[in-house]
């Protein structure tokens, strides 16, 4: 089986409203910039297309049908991933090592400042007879994981914050953040409470945008790109996401995706073999949660290292150093597609002021979101 | 193997001896039109038909688009087309959404605009016309709003009409 690499991306730096462009016209931007970037000669060298969308986000049933035209994907192979992009990455290494595809193109984006009504969008993913009646706002939901998470873990409301204070710090340095900041652990904390334990500030705010990258088999990565990024290992799980009965102690989309995606890359030790994470962090335990669950902190230890600056940039284990979801801001199913950019800039030595000085093997992980107990974990590598 | 199954009545549910949940959905959606489609609709509210010329593929598409799907290539020009077409296809809908037979027929077409490359137009109602007489090939004309009526929409011309 050929190893798979990223070897071109695109992107429209995120906005909170995009009213000037389609997004047909965002995509196109995206695309035009990530071919390039992958040296092709011409969109019609891709072999296959994959875009990451969900029906009911975009406004528009089988949506599928509306993704071929700003790819240069007319009369090509193309299908669409309902999941994130880490979703949609794995979708395209399989497509490539077929041995039928050499070229596939991932494409993922989002308009939430389409949707006027998100949170009853949302909602239609929790049960209609059982949940829905009941009424309640589906960020609840958070609420509910993390009060569980708090109470399990004793992980503290203040190092909740430190998750925050630390992302949109980091998204100070990063060009394309709608969300950074400087705040104190007590701003946070003293924010709105919104959906108990969490406050205002702990939330991702939403973002719009576009990003396309292309990926290519070995022979054909080393041709097209000096600086070929490849994909080691992917996993995606999906848990029974039943509210009554998950179990709401573990985080097993998150463990499992992890674990399968370390067979593939042959690590052992995450936490000695990874340089850097860009993990989800749609509110502010889920980071914590997710670095718990992958295996690099012990239960109840993720919230003390983040206190003490181990999650920082210049820290022992460096953890969303774009500014994650909280900094940058949530592009809904494309939000994986923001971990991986990081990630290739990093391990191209490309991201500028952030630029860390070890950066030769990451990981990214990500989360469906709400009412979700579905996510995907990709490991990458210069080698 | 035949699973008859039972029949229910409307007494059935009402009575509540067969359960079920109502929804209703809540989706609500404000779609950017972008480049293309905006000044397409702000054509449309003066009264005025544009289409897109790619000079690479020399192809003049409508609706326009900011870029050409075929070669990819966002060098484009902005085309005035005529409001005169042909009939490329058509049906006659007898049927109205609650699946009820409709006194006057819906009559959806698609007519290829004069001056864009074939295969390429607008799809659209027609009226003013015997729906038996409607055949494919057959010479039509925007009927529009008056312009203090136009708000930058698809709906800002009426229909179409033999002429
Ligand atoms: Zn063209």
């Amino acid at each position: 089986m050929t190893k798979v690499a990223i070897v071109g991306l695109g992107y429209t730096p995120p906005r909170p409203l995009t009213p000037d462009v389609s997004y047909k016209e965002m995509i196109y931007e995206a695309a035009v910039k990530s071919y390039h970037d992958a040296n092709l000669d011409s969109h019609r060298d891709i072999d296959g297309f994959v875009t990451c969308a969900e029906d009911l986000i975009e406004g528009t049933s089988i949506f599928d049908e509306y993704t071929p035209d700003q790819l240069g994907a007319v009369q090509k192979p193309m299908h669409t991933i309902t999941g994130d992009t880490l979703h949609g990455l794995a979708a395209a290494v399989m497509n490539i090592q077929t041995g039928l595809m050499d070229i596939v193109v991932v494409e993922s984006h989002s308009k939430a400042s389409n949707i006027k009504t998100y949170p009853h969008i949302i909602n239609y993913a929790t049960d209609p007879i059982l949940n829905r009646p009941l009424n309640f706002h589906p960020h609840t939901i958070a609420g509910l994981e993390m009060q569980n998470f708090l109470s399990h873990t004793k992980t503290t409301l203040e190092q909740c914050a430190a998750v925050v204070v630390k992302n949109k710090k980091n998204a100070l340095k990063n060009d394309l953040s709608c969300y950074g900041a400087r705040l104190t652990t007590r701003e946070v904390l003293d924010s709105p409470l919104t959906f108990s334990p969490l406050t205002q500030l702990q939330m991702a705010d939403h973002i719009d945008g576009a990003i396309v990258f292309v990926l290519a088999s070995q022979k054909i990565a080393k041709k097209l790109s000096k600086k070929p990024i490849w994909i080691k290992g992917c996993g995606w799980i999906s848990d029974s996401p039943t509210l009554e009965t998950r179990n709401w102690n573990v985080c097993e989309y998150a463990r499992l995706s992890a674990k399968m995606a370390y067979k593939q890359a042959k690590i052992k030790n995450p936490k000695t073999q990874i340089d850097f994470f860009e993990v989800d962090d749609t509110f502010s335990y889920k980071e914590l949660q997710h670095l718990e669950a992958i295996g690099v902190y012990k239960e109840g230890t993720a919230g003390r290292a983040c206190l003490n600056g181990d999650l920082d940039p210049d820290g022992k284990t460096p953890v969303n150093v774009s500014g994650g979801c909280l900094g940058v801001g949530s592009l809904l199913e494309a939000s994986g597609a923001l971990r991986t950019l990081e990630i290739i800039k990093q391990l191209r030595g490309e991201a500028g002021p952030r630029q860390l000085k070890k950066a030769n093997t990451a990981l990214a992980l990500s989360w469906r979101g709400i009412p979700s107990t579905s996510g995907a974990t990709i490991i990458f590598s210069r080698k | 193997m035949h699973l008859k199954g039972t029949a229910i009545s409307k007494q059935d549910l009402d009575s509540g001896k067969v359960l079920f949940t109502r929804g209703d959905p809540h989706a609500h959606y404000t779609w950017d039109t972008g480049i293309g489609i905006g000044r397409y609709l702000e054509g449309l509210r003066k009264g005025k038909i544009f289409g897109t010329h790619c000079k690479k593929c020399n192809r003049t598409v409508i609706p326009p688009r900011a870029f050409c799907e075929l070669c990819f290539s966002s060098n484009i020009e902005w085309r005035h087309l005529k409001d005169t077409g042909v009939i490329n296809t058509f049906s006659i809908c007898y049927v109205s959404w609650d699946a009820q037979r409709v006194q006057t027929p819906y009559l959806p077409a698609v007519i290829e605009i004069d001056g864009a490359s074939k295969g390429h137009g607008i799809l659209h109602l027609l009226d003013e016309v015997d729906p038996k007489l409607i055949r494919i090939g057959m010479k039509v004309k925007a009927v529009w709003k008056r312009p203090e009526e136009r708000t930058g929409a698809i709906t800002d011309i009426q229909y179409f009409k033999p002429y």
